[in-house]
């Protein structure tokens, strides 16, 4: 009995390929962008894991190279001629007896801190790098090892997978595929040392051990945005569903009547469900990887620069998101399907099926969705009311984006009802009522459409109010016309000298790192300059913050440092100092204090006096005359406009992820509406041969399709319209301050929503195509066949 | 002469494989003339009512219908006529299921540009459905539902009304009724009326009667008895 129903319920997709398609499709492709993110967020995640690990042996910086990429030997020669104390760290991954491990090799001779206290039992260096180096593994590892030719030792502090050793056994065992990823940097500074070249750049300790907890509010923004894609998937997975289940309803009524019991048809239901899910799943988490690939190295990058973070450029297998994007396809499938099994469960044996009935129950269903849209929107407003924090703002987006998306179906239902009350001629009015006809068949992708359109209206929103304000911002932070690093006090004392009366102004900077709250700080001394007091992009001050500063009544701190702390004008910092302004400091996640040059040179005597900005109206000349005095190379003497070319490619990269998730989400959204056009296309030939009879050609009919595609586009554009500016506010003012600390003002780009709408038109177009093209090329007989008794 | 068949000929399927629907088939109809089209199941009279309507196209021979000739229209054209000049009522599927009663039976009137409210609320009120014009098709029974239909043939005022077994789906009693209101209406409208129907009983309603057997279509001498 359950082969024969199971043979009926297969029966169903064999006639509906199209749908089957859809099914699959979308939930392969939620699935993906899900799992693609959280294999990104995995990666990032044991980085920061594998670095702290080498990292926490001692209190030691290091070199990162600031457009991203691994150091090859030739890097780490160049910088140790330079005077740089460098200690290389090789990493790579590789099977040992049958499992997987993460090598970590490090130079125990350069190793610019304590080495880890099991490698240095027995004879110490000797037996690390002896005949039979020593392997440190975590006791559960070291069972699993057989390395003839090592000493493994069992190391508790060792993380499962990871061994560390010495960095000639690491290369051997790598064989040479390992990448030097870190360069640890030895505290100890020779008195010949050269500034570091442009590529390069030293973080520091303590900003590097809270990297996970700094990253941690970009990783939040990334799963949000891979939950929004996987939302707009799981939308299409449930309009498939849907569709299946009322295209099924006589079958089922057939069954029941056949003797079928209702249990094992809805044991039968979902277990269909599991095998598709199972399967889209595979090729998700699958299709995930690949796009996890493409993304990482621009995630990679913008930690780097936005954090200082070093994320590995490759993807590893990590069988936990493996599990995570599975466990996803099985719940979404689960969450969209669960509306056709309790339907299922309900039908009574005799129910009825026909268009306009079914109509009519989804136009209540229409209705009850617009009420728990207006539910969600309370929801989301009574949650910011009482709570706050990026959780609480993430609730917000999710319920008015959730809201506008359940509010939709119902508003464009009440929109065409009113288009069709307006409309005289006979042909306009059957347009509009055969289109809310329609619409129970396309809502859901319809709801995609508005997902993914308010997503890009919003992100759009945000990422250009973001780039206008911050090319403003580097104008007025970036206003000394040429950036200097001297080597040694000396040369700095005597470039300044050289300098004095050929500048307009010599404007030292002076910087030391800092606590506050337990997070890494950065404290500058700034002078008395008209530079600074025109052109600081001060967001509150006191009147006088300028003499008050001068006169070291108190300091200055970034909007970031001011909102975590909770800080206001007047309040005094724990160093002791009265707040006398805010500045706006955007793309840092540090916070940043700023003291008169005085008061820094008293509370920080040792910090380096090596940098300066220099304001003239002859930067050329300057520049030239000042190499030509000190033969200084091109990284010591750096241009305004190149700073600014650097910190505006460290912004776009920031935003090109979440650029490609938008565009993937629209993607998937106009594949939903083709999916869900050529589905309905089957349905149609009943609804559309009697306007066909009674006078309309088959390629009116089609160009009619075509113009309803556009209207239901346009219409639910106009709607993501608000929806996704609603979203850029709370983006830029909620979740941004929340994530980054720092807020921005909002601007509206009329034309970019333009190109976005005219682009989603396209898409709605391309996508009835299709769909259209078959109907204009139906054959007569078919249509005919409406008519005919055999039907 | 309203429609002249000549030497009708329709035929379905590649050279090799064809099956002939129709051969040699001749017909004419004046106007306001009924004419009852009977055969067995499959013989083919749906066929030469959708070669009539030009929903079809012909396999040779001609069809002139209000002095055009059908094989020499394109596509478009042919719904043109459709939309001037005949009023199609079909067994089943006819309704716009997105309409209401009301605006089913104004929409062809309203498609060739002859719609009469005056005419169509004359014409509800006659088929009995005047409290009914605003529900929709479902919520209307079979009997209802034929009659909305006729009612947006009527209203449209074809010269020629072709209707596919109109009453097959219908009880006697309802399909009587129904019959006579659709003849009464086209008589009262001055269209011609050319009807497949399986039941001797409405063919002899009608003023002529002929019978498809094998794809040849003779005349029904003989009167049948009610």
């Amino acid at each position: 009995m359950t082969r024969v129903s199971a043979s009926a319920f297969w029966s169903y997709w064999m006639r509906n390929p199209w749908q089957l398609a859809m099914l699959l499709a979308g939930l392969a492709l939620s699935t993906a962008l899900w799992s693609g993110v959280q294999a990104i967020n995995a990666e990032a995640r044991a980085s920061y894991a594998s670095a702290a690990d080498v990292l926490d042996a001692g209190d030691v910086a290091r070199v990162l190279k600031s457009d991203g990429s691994s150091f090859t030997v030739e890097d780490y020669v160049a910088l140790r001629r330079l005077g740089w104390l460098v200690s290389p760290v090789l990493e790579g991954e590789t099977e040992l007896d049958g499992h997987r491990f993460r090598i970590v090799g490090i130079e125990p001779l350069t190793f610019p801190a304590a080495l880890p206290e099991r490698l240095q039992e027995g004879d110490g260096l000797v037996d690390m790098v002896g005949a039979r180096p020593v392997v440190l593994a975590h006791p559960d590892d070291v069972t699993l090892l057989t390395l003839t030719d090592m000493q493994v030792r069992a190391d508790r502090t060792r993380p499962r997978g990871n061994l560390l050793m010495d960095i000639a056994a690491a290369d051997r065992l790598l064989a040479s595929q390992g990448e030097i990823r870190r360069l640890l940097l030895n505290p100890q500074k020779p008195i010949n040392q050269k500034p570091l070249p442009r590529d390069f750049r030293v973080a520091r300790t303590d900003v590097q051990a809270d990297v996970a907890r700094l990253t941690q509010s970009f990783h939040l923004n990334l799963t949000a945005f891979g939950l929004l894609s996987f939302a707009v998937g799981i939308f299409i997975v449930y309009g498939a569903v849907g569709l299946a289940f009322e295209q099924r309803r006589s079958m089922f009524r057939t069954l029941r009547a056949l003797g079928i019991s209702l249990r094992t048809l809805v044991i039968m239901l979902a277990l269909e469900l599991s095998v598709f899910a199972g399967l889209a799943g595979l090729a998700g988490v699958g299709l995930g990887y690949v796009i996890a690939a493409a993304l990482l190295p621009d995630v990679a990058a913008t930690l780097r620069g936005l954090y200082g973070a070093d994320v590995a450029g490759q993807l590893q297998l990590r069988t936990s998101w493996w599990l995570s994007g599975m466990a996803m396809a099985f719940g979404g499938t689960a969450v969209a399907a669960c509306a056709a099994i309790y339907k299922l469960a309900r039908m009574p044996v005799l129910s009825f099926n026909h268009p306009r009935a079914m109509r009519i129950g989804t136009s209540r269903a229409a209705r009850g969705l617009a009420i728990t849209a207006v539910g969600l929107f309370a929801l989301g407003i009574g949650i910011q009311t009482v709570a706050s924090g990026l959780l609480a703002g993430f609730a917000l987006l999710a319920c008015l984006l959730v809201g506008a998306a359940f509010a939709l179906p119902w508003l464009l239902d009440r929109a065409l009802c009113l288009a069709q009350g307006q409309s005289r001629s006979a042909l306009v009015q059957w347009f509009w009522a055969d289109s809310r006809q329609q619409l129970p068949g396309l809502s859901m992708a319809l709801m995609a459409l508005l997902l993914a359109m308010a997503a890009n209206i919003g992100v759009s929103t945000m990422v250009s109010s973001f780039r206008l304000t911050f090319t403003d911002y580097l104008d007025q932070r970036l206003s000394s016309e040429i950036y200097l690093s001297a080597t040694t006090t000396e040369e700095a004392q005597e470039i300044t000298a050289f300098l004095r009366d050929r500048v307009d102004a010599i404007l030292p900077i002076m910087s030391a790192q800092s606590r506050v709250g337990g997070l890494p700080a950065e404290v500058y001394g700034i002078i008395d300059h008209s530079t600074y007091r025109t052109n600081w992009p001060l967001i509150d001050a006191e009147p006088d913050v300028w003499d008050a500063l001068a006169a070291g009544d108190g300091a200055l701190v970034n909007e970031q440092l001011a909102r975590r702390q909770g800080w206001t004008l007047g309040d005094t910092l724990p160093s002791g100092d009265r707040l006398l302004g805010i500045y706006s400091d955007y793309g840092n996640a540090v916070g940043q204090i700023i003291l008169s040059a005085d008061v820094f040179v008293q509370r920080y005597p040792e910090a380096d006096r090596l940098r300066f900005g220099l304001r003239t109206n002859a930067a050329a000349e300057i520049t030239e005359a000042l190499n030509t005095a000190f033969d200084l190379n091109e990284d010591q003497v750096v241009n305004q406009s190149e700073l600014k070319a650097f910190s505006l490619q460290v912004f776009e990269r920031t935003f090109a992820v979440t650029g490609a998730l938008n565009i993937l989400t629209l993607s998937v959204a106009g594949l939903a509406i083709f999916i869900s056009l050529l589905t309905l296309a089957t349905m149609r030939l009943p609804q559309l041969a009697p306007v066909w009879a009674l006078g309309l050609t088959r390629a009116a009919l089609s160009r009619l399709e075509l113009l309803r595609a556009i209207c239901l586009a346009a219409m639910t554009t106009a709607l993501a319209l608000p929806v996704g500016l609603i979203l850029a506010w709370v983006l830029l003012a909620i979740v941004n301050v929340e994530a980054f600390g720092w807020r921005l003002p909002m601007y509206v780009f009329p034309i970019d929503y333009m190109r976005l709408t005219v682009l989603a038109l396209i898409a709605a177009l391309l996508a009835a195509l299709w769909p259209a093209i078959r109907l204009a090329r139906t054959d007569t007989q078919s249509l005919l066949k409406v008519f005919s008794n055999e039907r | 002469m309203l429609l002249q068949v000549s030497n009708l000929a329709k035929s379905y399927g590649s050279a090799g494989t064809a099956v002939e629907v129709l051969r040699d088939v001749n017909l004419s109809l004046a106007a306001a003339e009924t004419l009852a089209l009977e055969g067995e199941s499959g013989s083919g009279k749906s066929t030469i009512l959708h070669l009539v309507a030009g929903l079809d196209k012909t396999s040779g021979g001609s069809i002139i219908l209000d002095g055009a000739e059908l094989a020499k229209m394109r596509d478009a054209e042919r719904a043109a006529l459709r939309r001037s000049t005949v009023g199609i009522i079909f067994q089943q599927f006819n309704l716009i299921p997105s309409l209401t009663a009301r605006a089913n039976i104004d929409f062809h009137a309203k498609l060739g540009g002859r719609h009469d409210p005056d005419w169509a609320q004359l014409l509800a009120e006659r088929i009995g459905l005047a409290e009914h014009l605003d529900k929709y098709p479902e919520a209307l029974s079979g009997g209802q539902q034929q009659r909305v239909a006729i009612a947006r043939t009527l209203a449209a005022r074809p010269k020629l009304i072709l209707a596919d077994e109109p009453t097959g789906n219908l009880d006697e009693e309802t399909a009587d009724n129904v019959l006579k209101l659709m003849l009464e209406s086209a008589e009262q409208a001055g269209a011609a009326v050319l009807m497949v129907t399986h039941s001797p009983r409405q063919a002899a309603r009608m003023s002529r009667r002929m019978v498809l057997s094998r794809g040849v279509l003779r005349e029904r001498s003989e009167t049948a008895t009610e």
